[in-house]
């Protein structure tokens, strides 16, 4: 049995006395993607901050490659090095144009030097159809373009995991595809990547598996032909439901 | 020449032979035939207004008195040399306690708003800080220090009221200054602390680099108006000696009991506040359209 990439095993969270997450436990093998589906404030999103500790969790252990996150051997930027995250709102520094945005923490976390930096940020960008816009500022950018910055920002020290947390629910419907597409080449390229998303049709075609939250516990997990198809819990069946009326599976 | 339909702003959109969009609308002009009424309305009720205003107080029985009093032109030409040089040193202090102010305020906010479980003394000492010399009048602090410091002849300290009354100066304003800032650090949007920490940056490194550079652009307004405030109030240093202009007026006005060299000094202040006040309303309202783009 391979160490699995991400080992989240019986993991608890409060926010002050309310319960986020209940006991959760899931897997993500290498080069594996799993996405985590689920209503809003099912805890989808929590559990993923927990894996890079923008959040840190109450109980349980979150292992990263076989070590706990909370290790002193990541010390204090190993682990924001191999577990990048990308975000719903991009939260790309406004003041910054895109070059530095993706060079300021490869310059000033990890001490590459400025030309070191930017020739991979230059990389970056041109493989995600963005080299034209290196001195751009991110209000210049489409909705689209940012996302594609922030994921080239999140890539820069070539992570072992890529954290993705709803990040097309921002965009206008047309721009959604090409941030998807990306995603989709990533894990052409084996990428591992845990996606909290609501695009379900994303999710069937390229999670290897999906796990349903539901009031801070995975209530049930599966491959997509299995849990779309025939989802064995009520809830699941309810909340799926709710999608395809809606219009959005 | 093309077939497209000249202008024809009438009907243009419904002419069926036509290609392509209707023309823009043709620009109106400013319409002077329509505005004649009101400008000259306007006008008619200024002349009224003002009129009646200068008309009442020229016409009262004591306005020679004011005028000789406050108008006087012979003792305003008389004291303006020294009221200007004094209103020179008004100006030299104002950009030097304005520069001491925004670095100390800068220092004071940042540690107030550092998190780590270390800074909480600090933290502490700053909250004080600031309570204290927000809550205590300025004029009370300049003659305080401007006074009492140089009677206590500290070895290896400067003596003189100008230092010391300048060091009350920012010691206040820079109280207010502080909690501008911070302000505007706790306006920038979580999300930028989250990318920086997800990032690896370490609290410094965030404020550094995330936080305070959106955070003072975000402040540049409500500093504007501080700016404006301090340019007057360094004139409280008159009251402990410091020769600036309001303190030459008032040797002129000793020796002559006629107070045109005060409304001289004001004229000056006026001079030199009211283009900064634009300057605010300006900074402003760039801001607000600014964010209202990015919102948009």
């Amino acid at each position: 049995m391979t160490t699995p990439m991400i080992d989240i095993d019986t993991v608890t969270k409060y926010f002050g006395d309310k319960l986020v997450l209940d006991r959760v436990s899931l897997r993500v093998d290498p080069h594996e993607v799993v996405c985590l589906i689920g209503a809003s404030g099912s805890g989808k999103s929590t559990l993923l901050r927990c894996v890079n500790r923008l959040v840190d969790h109450d109980y349980g252990v979150i292992r990263l490659d076989g070590v706990p996150v909370d290790d002193p051997a990541f010390g204090k930027t190993g682990l924001q090095k191999r577990a990048g995250i990308v975000f719903q709102s991009y939260n790309l520094f406004p003041h910054m144009n895109v070059l530095d945005n993706i060079t300021l923490a490869p310059r000033r976390v990890h001490g590459q030097s400025r030309a070191e930096a930017e020739d991979r940020g230059r990389e970056v960008l041109a493989r995600f159809g963005m080299a034209g816009f290196a001195a751009s500022y991110p209000e210049q950018l489409s909705g689209g373009q940012q996302q594609r910055v922030a994921i080239a920002r999140a890539l820069m020290t070539r992570p072992d995991v890529l954290l993705l947390d709803e990040i097309t629910a921002a965009l206008d419907p047309e721009l959604v595809g090409e941030v998807l597409a990306i995603i989709r080449g990533l894990k052409d390229e084996g990428m591992t990547m845990m996606i909290v998303t609501h695009e379900m049709g994303f999710a069937r075609d390229c999670a290897d598996r999906v796990a349903f939250l539901d009031g801070g516990v995975i209530l049930e997990q599966d491959t997509p032909d299995r849990l779309f198809g025939a989802p064995k819990e009520a809830r699941t069946k309810a909340f799926l439901q709710r999608i395809i009326a809606s219009g959005r599976l | 020449m093309t077939n497209r339909p000249v202008a024809a702003p009438h009907g243009a959109a419904n002419d069926p032979t036509r290609r392509g969009p209707p023309p823009p609308p043709p620009r109106r002009g400013f319409d002077w035939k329509a505005a004649a009424a009101p400008t000259a309305i306007g006008l008619f009720s200024f002349v009224v207004v003002f009129g009646l205003i200068g008309w009442t107080v020229t016409s009262a029985e004591q306005w020679p008195r004011i005028k000789l009093q406050f108008f006087n032109l012979d003792a305003m030409v008389a004291a303006f040399p020294r009221v200007l040089q004094g209103f020179w040193v008004n100006m030299q202090v104002w950009l030097t306690v304005l520069a001491c102010v925004l670095v100390w305020a800068l220092v004071l906010a940042v540690v107030r708003s550092l998190r780590a479980p270390w800074c909480a003394p600090f933290r502490l000492m700053v909250v004080i800080y600031i309570d204290i010399f927000r809550g205590v009048p300025a004029l009370l602090l300049v003659l305080l220090f401007g006074f009492g410091i140089p009677a206590l002849n500290l070895p290896g300290l400067p003596n003189s009221g100008l230092f010391w009354g300048g060091v009350a100066m920012v010691l206040s304003y820079a109280a207010y200054v502080a909690e501008i800032y911070r302000s505007g650090i706790d306006a920038v949007h979580q999300g930028q602390r989250a990318a920086a920490k997800s990032l690896g940056l370490s609290e410094w490194q965030t404020l550094r680099y995330a936080i305070l550079p959106q955070a003072l652009r975000n402040v540049v307004p409500a500093l504007m108006n501080i700016v404006v405030a301090l340019q007057k109030d360094v004139a409280l240093l008159s009251v402990i000696g410091v020769r600036d202009a309001v303190r030459e007026a008032q040797i002129y006005t000793a020796s002559t009991f006629n107070y045109s060299s005060l409304i001289v000094a004001a004229g000056l202040f006026l001079l030199a506040t009211i283009p900064m006040a634009r300057l605010a309303d300006y900074l402003t309202r760039r801001d607000r359209e600014r964010r209202l783009q990015i919102a948009g």
